[in-house]
């Protein structure tokens, strides 16, 4: 049978020069990078090299790179560290309903230990509104964090813009960036960022290797105290060859950007037209300016989870934001906040491409995902509509 | 995550549809969570002679839906009525334990078109 990978979004194979690359480290450059023989020197030097090309592939200086161990881990990271080393001047912050949970969960910990959360809305295509930003800014504001694009539904932030108004006003500016770099050109100087987070399994790394940016002269508290590992920034042994994996990662996608773009967009754009023919679907998100391997939509009267399993029965592998495919049992709340009725939002289902999605992939998916769709509307007691529907809350025992 | 026989019944659902003349009608669950199921029975001399159902949800709801229908057939009211979650669960071979809950919702669904077809015939 079959097996399409339509979920880049939640991870990617390693590429085999990422993984090339990262093997010495395993093997006979197993040595820790803070001992002063040649184990420990080579080590070094492979953490160096990656945090060159790291800071390459965004126009950063390889000072300016902190490696963690994940996306959320450089969200949490970027958020309290910044919010503890600047709470004598303010303990305002500013996120948007769009962030991802890494950049949610802590900003609302955040909140019970005493500052001050914002939220801000979101567009029916999911983008925050600068002229927001600008308002939320208070005297006591310290930090404004927006995502750079959704994974959930694609929609790429106008960062730059809020960037410039937080330098403006002087605020610290930090950007989710973990699903797009690698898949948009990301630069930090011309989009204004102070802090930004990225991993690099989104782009062919390892997974357990993630980064924070933090711009030359901004002052962060760490999240990991002890040893110097990091510039004293963030302590614990290096895992050497997660980092020499996202550093190989890193260059590769700086020299076949836009070539990956330009190879899969059109692919997508194949896959969101043939979808939208069929009756009842749309699609989540900004309808242009999009992660150029994402689309992303709901399916009214049927259920995502059940979408997913018929999908992966016919050998396509995808994601959705239903409440029964999460493990909270609750529908996305970025579908909610676009303005997406509960009941639609169910019906969530989230394709995003790669290097590897072939044109006869598409082709096959084009073809079966219209009758998955027929398939469950069949058995769905809303097939002709959402008569007795109501959009109440759900009072079911979870 | 789930067994074999659940997707057994999701990818292979028996019973399907609407019955135009059901004796008896059960709806139970709400779509803003994600589950719900409607229950058709027809029923001759106290025994449920043929079941149908209607469910949007995920893949447990479909199973669960499926399996409450081949069950019943055959079964008089009372045993019908004695039919619960566990004994669907079982029946498909187990389900997760958060899918137990908001997703298990056939004898709920059932119980309710007994109850349908019992205040119809009181009528």
């Amino acid at each position: 049978m079959k097996k399409i990978y339509l979920d880049h979004v939640a991870t990617n194979p390693v590429h085999p020069e990422v993984l090339d690359a990262m093997m010495p480290y395993f093997k006979e450059h197993f040595g820790n990078p803070l001992s002063i023989y040649e184990h420990g020197m080579k080590a070094r030097e492979a953490i160096e090299n990656a945090r060159s090309s790291t800071a390459s592939l965004i126009n950063a200086k390889p000072k300016e790179i902190i490696f963690t161990a994940s996306g959320a881990e450089a969200n949490n990271f970027a958020i309290k560290g910044i919010a503890y080393a600047n709470q004598n001047r303010g303990k305002h912050i500013i996120i948007s309903k769009i962030e991802h949970h890494s950049v949610l969960n802590t900003a609302r910990f955040l909140e019970k230990s005493g500052f001050a959360v914002t939220y801000l809305p979101i567009d029916k295509d999911g983008v925050v509104n600068p002229a927001d930003v600008e308002k939320a800014i208070t005297k006591e504001t310290i930090l404004i964090s927006i995502i750079h694009a959704s994974p959930e539904i694609g929609t790429i932030e106008p960062v730059a813009e809020i960037g410039r108004i937080a330098k403006q006003k002087g605020v610290i500016f930090h950007t989710d960036a973990v699903a797009s770099v690698g898949n948009v050109p990301v630069d930090v100087q011309s989009l204004n960022i102070d802090l930004m987070s990225f991993a690099a399994h989104q782009f062919y790394g390892p997974k357990g290797a993630g980064a924070l940016y933090v711009k030359e002269g901004v002052r962060i508290v760490p999240l990991v105290y002890g040893g110097i590992q990091e510039g004293g920034r963030r302590a614990g042994t290096e895992n050497v060859p997660a980092i020499a994996g996202m550093g190989k990662a890193a260059e590769l996608a700086k020299r076949d950007l836009q070539k990956r773009i330009d190879y899969v967009k059109p692919l997508r754009d194949k896959l969101i037209n043939n979808a939208l023919k069929i009756d009842k679907v749309m699609l989540t998100g900004h309808p242009g300016n999009r992660l150029p391997n994402h689309a992303s939509f709901v399916a009214e009267y049927i259920e995502g989870e059940a979408m997913l399993l018929l999908l992966s029965a016919k050998g396509i592998f995808a994601a959705s934001g239903s409440a029964c495919s999460s493990k909270a049992l609750k529908a996305s709340p970025v579908l909610i906040s676009i303005g997406v009725p509960t009941h639609v939002a169910q019906g969530s289902v989230v394709f995003t491409l790669g290097e590897g999605t072939t044109e006869d992939d598409i082709n096959y998916f084009n073809e079966t995902f219209p009758q998955i769709i027929s398939r469950l509307r069949e058995i769905s007691p809303y097939a002709k509509g959402w008569e007795g529907t109501e959009d109440s809350s759900c009072t079911a025992q979870k | 995550m789930y067994s074999p026989k659940v997707m057994d019944h999701f990818t292979n659902p028996r019973n399907v549809g609407e019955m135009p003349d059901a004796d008896g009608i059960g709806t139970e669950g709400n779509p803003v969570c994600g589950d719900v199921m409607k229950i058709f029975i027809k029923v001759n001399d106290n025994k449920v002679v043929d079941a149908k159902f209607q469910t949007f949800g995920c893949g447990a709801a479909i199973a669960v839906s499926s399996m409450v229908t081949e069950m019943v057939k055959g079964m008089t009211l009372e045993e019908a009525m004695k039919i619960t979650k566990g004994s669907l669960a079982e029946a498909l071979d187990g389900l997760p334990p958060q899918k137990m809950h908001c997703s298990n919702l056939g004898a709920d669904a059932l119980h309710k078109a007994i109850e349908d077809y019992r205040n119809k015939q009181g009528k």
